[in-house]
């Protein structure tokens, strides 16, 4: 390994975990809980081709304990030693993952993430979808955390309706871009059209 | 501030608390396990409220501590204490500057905002738990949607007694899905629960969290001819005069003297503050 991407490697985490870690935390918190409605989130500085938003998230939530999946695009060295060095994550398939991180083709097919079990349906995977943008909605949506209706951005319908539909099992997802993040968790319910 | 970590707990609990609310609120009224640590608290003084507190707090909050309604019992105060400690938060009595609210067994009777969140301590999150003692086998109703029992017990309750007698910890249904035990919060309070607030709730010693999300649907259980009831003492608040807030029967003395006063202290102070007097407001202020 180069020192350039060393470098890269070891710098890039939260300057202050335990503030930052909150403060990225109710970022996430609060868009799990409002669907659709985007949040500010910061403070990691993960490898080129990974947005800050994604990369806090990861160092947020993941540590020895959860296993990440990494979509072949953004799969790199860089990304993998940056993950163990700051959270100590297992790099881990499909299958086993707790949390899976790429571009929404490279995720696909959605089926080999595990959805939990009925006794179970928190055992289930969060997606980080990474998006070229978050504020375009095309999606119609409604369910807990929605007062009456909201809109996002996804990257297709069908997926997200079918993942509701498995409801109480199911994927959750967050979609990030730059420095932002918004969440889809299966109790939403999906349509066309914003 | 002091030595401790921020919020008391080490980052690696923090993160597993946190995996878990979002889960919790993914699936609004289902029980995820997490594993709960030895709090320097005993189990009951609210150990899962305040792990859950410290997962969700930042350094920007306002904390806000009631039991039963309280600001200033020996329970909320020694948690706020806690946090101011090991947190380093700022703490408030009033409702409408907290931005987190941990709770012990009430709502607050001011309306809560979506700027704020609500932690409530969970004594036994399990609302099938004194029906089925068996954890395989409530895991096993829920997955099934196997509430018919909570509604025989609700049934015998009618044909005991003529009415719904439960009136704490009255079991709701979230979403069309889940039954979920409120926390014993008097049912009064259930309706509330449909607001535009967070909600957490932390079971330290039996290990759960879990979650209602703003707005979602929660539906406290009835029989179309025993409709679900909002009860409260039929009585004004004798220090404020509210007639609308959940009450308190306090005994005077032994010659059957008593007064009904505000559970939530916050609310009967700043209706004295704004001039409004119950039937012994004055001696009291």
């Amino acid at each position: 390994m180069c020192q350039q991407s060393r470098n890269t490697v070891f710098t890039g985490g939260f300057s202050n975990p335990p503030v930052a870690a909150a403060q990225a935390f109710r970022a996430a918190m609060n868009a799990m809980a409002r669907p659709g409605k985007v949040q500010e989130i910061t403070g990691a500085a993960p490898p080129e081709g990974i947005s800050v938003a994604a990369g806090s998230l990861l160092l947020t939530l993941c540590d020895p304990e959860t296993g990440v999946y990494l979509a072949p695009d953004v799969d790199s060295e860089a990304l993998r030693g940056w993950l163990a060095f700051h959270t100590g994550a297992p790099i881990v398939s499909a299958e086993q993952a707790g949390f899976a991180l790429g571009c929404w083709q490279e995720l696909q097919p959605l089926s080999r993430f595990r959805i939990g079990t009925a006794e179970y349906p928190d055992r289930s995977a969060t997606l980080i979808v990474e998006m070229r943008s978050l504020n375009v909605p095309n999606a119609g949506l409604n369910g807990p955390g929605i007062k009456s209706t909201a809109s996002m951005q996804l990257p297709e319908i069908a997926a997200f309706q079918a993942n509701a539909a498995l409801y109480p099992l199911g994927l959750d997802f967050f979609f990030s871009s730059g420095s932002q993040i918004a969440a889809l968790p299966r109790s939403t319910q999906v349509t066309v059209g914003a | 501030m002091s030595d401790y970590n921020f919020a008391y707990l080490d980052e690696q609990t923090k993160r597993m608390i946190r995996r878990a609310i979002l889960k919790g609120l993914a699936v609004p009224g289902y029980q995820v396990p997490f594993a709960s640590r030895e709090m320097p608290m005993p189990y009951g003084w609210g150990t899962g409220g305040v792990q859950v507190s410290a997962a969700a707090l930042t350094l920007d909050d306002t904390l806000k501590v009631i039991d039963q309604g309280a600001d200033d019992t020996t329970n909320a105060v020694s948690i706020r204490q806690f946090f101011e400690k090991t947190a380093g938060v700022a703490t408030t009595e009033e409702t409408k500057k907290a931005s987190v609210i941990q709770t012990r067994h009430r709502i607050p009777e001011a309306e809560l905002t979506e700027e704020q969140i609500l932690v409530y301590q969970v004594p036994i999150p399990e609302p099938l738990r004194f029906l089925e003692p068996r954890e395989t086998e409530t895991r096993k109703m829920h997955a099934l949607q196997e509430y018919g029992l909570m509604h025989v017990k609700l049934y015998e309750d009618i044909s005991q007694h003529g009415a719904i007698a439960t009136a704490y910890a009255y079991p709701v249904k979230v979403e069309g899905r889940y039954v979920m035990d409120p926390s014993p919060i008097p049912k009064f309070d259930n309706p509330k629960m449909e607001m535009a607030a967070i909600q957490l709730f932390g079971a330290g010693r039996e290990q759960r969290i879990y979650a209602v999300p703003p707005y979602t649907r929660v539906v406290s259980l009835d029989f179309e001819d025993y409709p679900f009831e909002a009860t409260k003492a039929e009585h004004p608040c004798d220090l404020c005069g509210a007639e609308d807030s959940y009450l308190d029967e306090v005994i005077l003395d032994d010659a059957g003297c008593r007064m009904f006063v505000c559970s939530d202290t916050d609310y009967c102070r700043t209706r004295r503050e704004a001039g409004h007097l119950g039937r012994m407001g004055e001696q009291a202020a």
